[in-house]
């Protein structure tokens, strides 16, 4: 372990998950390896010197080849529009990481898993996931997944096929705006009733990641820990609407 | 109005610093005495610097300003930081 670093990571592949959110593979070049649920700076340089930083999750298991991030595009952001929409493989730029050592999860903890996604807070989640699959006998695991419409839902058939999985989490999609015509997951946003009927019972002392804007990331803690859940169990990481 | 995230969201910043993993090192705010791991303290990012405050009293444990070529780091409001160290 040392201090951290910069790199140069080059763009192998991407693939769209939905209109706004691209998923990006990374060669990063002697990477040290990560845990799902860690992060990475990425740091873009202009031609007079200014730089913009900004921290992405990677959406990836530990053990690819490449580093794969997701990330959505926000409008006035400064970094998020190039990764979503100009980067191509090939492309440079500085990353670094693997970074934060709380919010993560590794593979021979046997307690219950428990993930609350709220948007693209699903990222780290779905590292999470992927890794779990890759392991015999996991131990079972729940995806409480809120998204503004179905066309915002990322990882959609990939969550679907975990899901069929032998041994697959259980995934509940919820959609706080509009639901189209024969939506077979649930509306509105997740609430104290739809807590107590949808997660893990705390009997079991799950361990539990949410993760998502702030707002949501606090209220749905908030409902956890009034259901019996312990604070020291749920771990949380909140983005702004910052990302950018 | 300020956003608040969480210490991970400065664990890059701080990783330039420490050589040991800093999110899971457990704070002691010496305001009131609570502690936490850095990860869970609360983290306001939108001024010129960062702010990690205590999720318990608010009261501030840690300030990481960035100028050119330089990085002032306020550590006052952190009574202890305890880390974990591999054996």
């Amino acid at each position: 372990m040392g201090r951290l670093t910069w790199r140069t990571a080059t763009v192998v592949e991407t693939r769209w998950e939905t209109a706004r959110v691209r998923s990006l593979a990374l060669d990063t070049g002697g990477w040290p390896g990560h845990r799902a649920g860690q992060h990475v700076d990425v740091r873009l340089t202009a031609e007079d010197g200014y730089t913009a930083q900004r921290s992405y999750s990677i959406a990836s298991p530990p053990g690819e080849p490449t580093v794969t991030l997701t990330v959505e595009r926000l409008d006035d952001g400064e970094v998020s529009p190039y990764l979503v929409d100009e980067a191509r493989p090939g492309d440079r730029f500085e990353l670094r990481g693997p970074i934060g050592g709380h919010f993560v999860w590794c593979p021979d903890d046997a307690a219950p898993l428990q993930l609350l996604a709220g948007g693209s807070g699903v990222v780290p989640l779905m590292a999470m996931l992927r890794a779990r699959a890759g392991v015999t006998s996991p131990p079972p695991a729940l995806l409480l997944y809120s998204s503004r419409t179905a066309d915002d839902i990322i990882y959609r058939d990939d969550l679907a096929a975990l899901a069929r999985r032998d041994g697959g989490p259980r995934v509940v999609h919820t959609l706080t705006r509009a639901a189209p015509p024969g939506w077979e997951g649930r509306s509105g946003r997740f609430d104290a009733a739809a807590l107590a009927e949808l997660a893990l019972p705390p009997s079991t002392r799950p361990l539990t990641y949410v993760c998502g804007p702030t707002a949501f990331v606090e209220s749905m803690a908030g409902l956890l820990t009034g259901l019996g859940h312990a604070a020291g169990r749920v771990r949380t990481e909140r983005f702004g609407a910052t990302g950018g | 109005m300020p956003r608040t995230l969480d210490g991970n969201a400065v664990a890059g910043q701080l990783g330039e610093l420490f050589a040991l993993e800093i999110t899971t090192a457990t704070s002691r705010c010496a305001r009131c005495g609570a502690t936490a791991p850095v990860a869970a303290l609360a983290a306001y990012t939108d001024g010129p610097g960062a702010v990690l405050r205590c999720p318990t009293c608010e009261g501030v444990v840690l300030r990481l300003v960035r100028g050119p070529r330089r990085l002032w780091l306020d550590l006052r409001g952190a009574g202890h930081l305890e880390f974990q160290v591999p054996d």
